[in-house]
């Protein structure tokens, strides 16, 4: 029997990046806020001690910190001609569970959109022409402009203590930054970290290309920061073991290191861990979120009524839930009507190796952070013309190797045998002396007609609940893109110095098994009208006014960077209207 | 400052007044300890011992599969979560689909050794005239395990190639991992590449461009300062 709470404020489901930014400004704002939070508590002091977080085996290989698809998955084919099949342990992509949500065991690679990613439709239109675009390509522009989001970029990386090089102050271009980087009101809160041998040379023959090549920006403090809040990060030390871990030192940004101390301890905020959110609860007009239903971890039913409903499940999870829930109408690829579910996106990795001489090179790979690395921005978005070229959109090209641990980043030149003597031999001779970033290349995933996601007809979670189905593959246009910039990156590779350079273009089909990112997008799109999209420009659902869903399901299509900079900017973005706007006025707060 | 992690029984979990942090709370790996097998058969786990010190032979780099506990270090897997695919989606129906959709079988790792470990043994006993996988001569025993992995030496109702694929992605694991899970004893193959295990700070290193790090080569559990 399901058992009635008392009614709270606000609602948040899921407590990672965007539900902490929410809930702290919602409590800020005099709100009564519960979060419900799928995955356990996770504390530094505890969970990611310095005297084991080490540990490749336990952390990355058996992905000790994240969701367990027992617990909850997604099915998955290629189009909608084959029958999707379950993904019983993860591979492309990783999905985080527990307070901190991915954001424990991110890189934290902190980027900004470029200023035409937000029009990019109206850009690509004007520039190249109507007819420019493939037909089935369904790209659209976000209905917010960066200019609008600017103050919340900066927000959100003043909240991390984000390490950097600003390329653009209000306007004017600054040696050593991103040049084609939107303007920017101040500089990052902290300097770039520094670099490794193997960053500091892709700089070198970047620079001898003609490039311009900056710091990637890193939530991996370069120095000791205090954040708005008055929670204070450590310094980075370079220890290797980031992505896919959690930080013992303090020096990641990730709710726990900027935002959970503080929360916490406010007397109007309540965190339910081990508790998963089964749907969104409607009034009889369904035009009303009246709270959510959940079951914690001893199986029972809880119904939280709340006037205000924050949905922060992650891309995947905000989507199901909508489906679930009954919440607009879902996605049809074939009459193109509905918008729960549509333009779902990836996006677009590819690398090269490079082999270079043992007796000259000593890159000491396993010195290294999450989101270091020398990175061009030259063929991203808009940035170069795409006139001649056969496609649009574009990445940064970066020396981004986060680590050098041995079962995941020992690279053996192609023919060397799988085991015996040879592979050991080559195992010794290439280990110190190889560039291998897994993503070198980090390009967009732009959206498409037959991309999208949908509840599945035979395939259930423990509760009976369908799993989203995720129909997806690389069209043309990315696979282009990819094989382009992948000889881009080789020739910088072959500049540096490499003996050997091995390209690894990205290939269809798209595969379920191979990792390429965790930056899923779309699905519950942000627009300027609801014949377009699932939400407004504030990220309040056109359907249920009192919903707001967070998060890079927002998205209309996934530019050439990592997403959370923008996921967070839109938090605050999102976050200033509720507090300025709706709690004033509750109701649709841009009118159809 | 009321400080409360509550479990289960009311609402959930709950957090509320501060972190709910103990001092001395802590979650550390769960250690392979012990002689003998958890999980294989004595025959088994001799055509482990014989399979994996051929995949990392012994020579001048460093001692071979056998000797670094890669065959503990499966056991002890098989033996826990992983060998019954704790954690991972299981249930059906379960239809074979594309490669492009990843593994869709029903049968753990655990079950996968025992079947596969017979069959190839089976299958050597008829190419090899009656001599099980642990009496051939290394040669011979090559020329066994490349059957399987080039698909020319086929298994009775199980798909050899898969089979390979399993144990040398567990060889390597065991051999490159950290030491506290009974495989890579006293770090050998850290050492035989170069890379100096769990140290935590990097940064009187990260400026020193192309020079060796010198510092010792240490693992979870031989940390200098916490073990004697
Ligand atoms: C390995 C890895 C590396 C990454 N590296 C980068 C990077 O370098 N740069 C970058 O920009 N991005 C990176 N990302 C992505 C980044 O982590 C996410 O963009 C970000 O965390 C998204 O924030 P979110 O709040 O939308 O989701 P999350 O932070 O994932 O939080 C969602 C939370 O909701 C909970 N939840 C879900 N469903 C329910 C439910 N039904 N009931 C209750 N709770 C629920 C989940 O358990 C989770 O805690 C990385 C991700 C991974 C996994």
């Amino acid at each position: 029997m399901t058992q009635k709470l008392p009614h709270k404020d606000a609602v948040i489901i899921g407590l990672g990046w965007t539900g902490s930014i929410l809930a702290h400004e919602l409590t800020d704002a005099g709100l009564d806020v519960v979060a419900i939070e799928r995955g356990p508590w996770r504390d530094t002091g505890t969970d990611f001690s310095i005297a084991y977080a080490q540990d490749e085996l336990r952390y990355r290989i058996q992905h000790e910190l994240f969701l367990r698809p027992a617990q909850i998955t997604v099915t998955f084919r290629n189009n909608a001609r084959q029958t999707a099949l379950p993904v019983r342990t993860w591979g492309a992509f990783m999905l985080g569970n527990g307070a901190g949500g991915a954001g424990v065991h991110w890189n934290a690679e902190t980027w900004r959109f470029l200023p035409t990613d937000f029009v990019l439709r109206t850009h690509l239109t004007q520039r190249y022409g109507a007819n420019s675009l493939p037909s089935d390509m369904t790209i659209q522009d976000w209905g917010v402009t960066y200019d609008e989001l600017e103050p919340h970029y900066d927000a959100f990386e003043y909240l991390c203590g984000t390490s950097g090089q600003a390329g653009n102050l209000k306007g004017t271009i600054q040696q050593g930054g991103n040049p084609f980087e939107g303007p920017r009101s101040r500089p990052y809160p902290t300097p770039p970290l520094k670099q490794g041998y193997g960053h500091a040379l892709f700089a070198e023959a970047a620079v001898q290309l003609g490039y311009k090549p900056f710091p990637q920006p890193a939530g991996n403090l370069s120095q000791p920061y205090t954040n708005p809040l008055g929670v204070t990060l450590g310094q980075c030390t370079y220890c290797g073991y980031c992505e896919w871990f959690g930080c013992a030192n303090y020096s990641k940004s990730s709710p726990q290191t900027t935002i959970l101390p503080v929360l916490v301890r406010k007397s109007n905020f309540e965190a339910r861990t081990e508790c998963e959110v089964t749907r969104v609860n409607l009034d009889n007009t369904g035009k009303r979120a009246t709270g959510v239903t959940y079951v914690n971890a001893a199986g029972g039913e809880f119904e939280q009524p709340a006037d205000l409903v924050i949905l922060c499940g992650f891309q995947l999870f905000n989507v199901q839930l909508l489906l679930l829930s009954g919440i607009g109408q879902k996605y049809d690829p074939n009459s193109r009507q509905g918008q729960i579910g549509r333009n779902f996106t990836h996006q677009t990795l590819s690398t090269a190796l490079g082999f270079f001489d043992k007796d000259k090179y000593n890159f000491n790979p396993f010195v290294s952070a999450g989101a270091i690395g020398m990175c061009i921005d030259e063929f991203n978005g808009d940035n170069f013309d795409h006139g001649p070229l056969g496609f649009v959109g574009g990445g940064y090209l970066g020396q981004v190797q986060t680590n050098g641990r041995p079962i995941e980043t020992t690279a053996v030149p192609p023919g060397t045998p799988a085991w015996g003597a040879k592979w050991k031999q080559a195992l010794r001779d290439n280990y110190l002396s190889t560039i291998n970033a897994g993503g070198g290349v980090h390009a967009s995933f732009y959206a498409y007609r037959d991309v999208y996601m949908d509840l599945d007809p035979t395939y259930k979670d423990r509760f009976g609940r369908p799993l989203v189905r995720l129909t997806i593959d690389f069209h043309d246009n990315e696979l282009k893109m990819s094989a382009w910039l992948t000889d881009k990156y080789a020739e910088i590779m072959t500049r540096m110095g490499a003996k050997q350079v091995v390209k690894h273009p990205r290939k269809g089909p798209y595969d379920v098994t191979q990792y390429q990112t965790s930056h899923l997008c779309g699905g519950a799109i942000m627009g300027d009208n609801p014949g377009n999209s699932a939400l407004n420009k504030y990220l309040q659902s056109w359907d249920v006014p009192n919903l707001f869903v967070q998060g890079a399901s927002a998205f209309p299509q996934n530019a050439g960077y990592n997403p959370t900079g923008t996921v967070g900017a839109l938090a605050f973005w999102s976050a200033a209207a509720i507090r300025s706007q709706y709690l004033k006025n509750p109701g649709p707060l841009v009118h159809a | 400052m009321a400080l409360a992690l509550s479990a289960g029984a009311a609402r959930g979990a709950i957090v509320k007044g501060g972190l709910p942090w103990k001092p001395g709370a802590a979650d550390p790996p769960t250690a392979a300890v012990g002689e003998g097998w958890r999980y294989f058969t004595p025959q088994e786990g001799a055509l482990v011992e014989a399979f994996v010190d051929r995949l990392i032979p012994p020579d001048q780099l460093s001692p071979g599969g056998k000797d670094c506990g890669c065959a503990i270090f499966i056991d002890r897997q098989l033996a826990g979560p992983q060998g019954r695919f704790e954690g991972y989606y299981m249930s059906g129906p379960f239809q074979k689909g594309t490669k492009q959709q990843g593994p869709q079988s029903p049968m753990t790792p655990a079950q996968h050794y025992r079947k596969g470990l017979a069959a190839f043994d089976a299958a050597c006993r008829s190419k090899f005239s009656g001599k099980s996988f642990t009496q051939l001569s290394g040669d011979e025993k090559d020329q066994a395990i490349k059957g399987i992995e080039d698909g020319s030496l086929k298994l009775e109702n199980l798909d050899g190639q898969d089979f390979f694929k399993l144990i040398l992605k567990d060889t390597q694991n065991g051999f490159l991992a950290d030491p506290i899970y009974g495989g890579n004893k006293d770090m050998a193959s850290w050492k035989m590449i170069g890379f100096p295990g769990t140290h935590y700070d990097y940064r009187d290193w990260i400026d020193r461009h192309n020079q060796r790090v010198t510092l010792p080569t240490v693992a979870i559990n031989t940390h200098p300062n916490w073990t004697s």
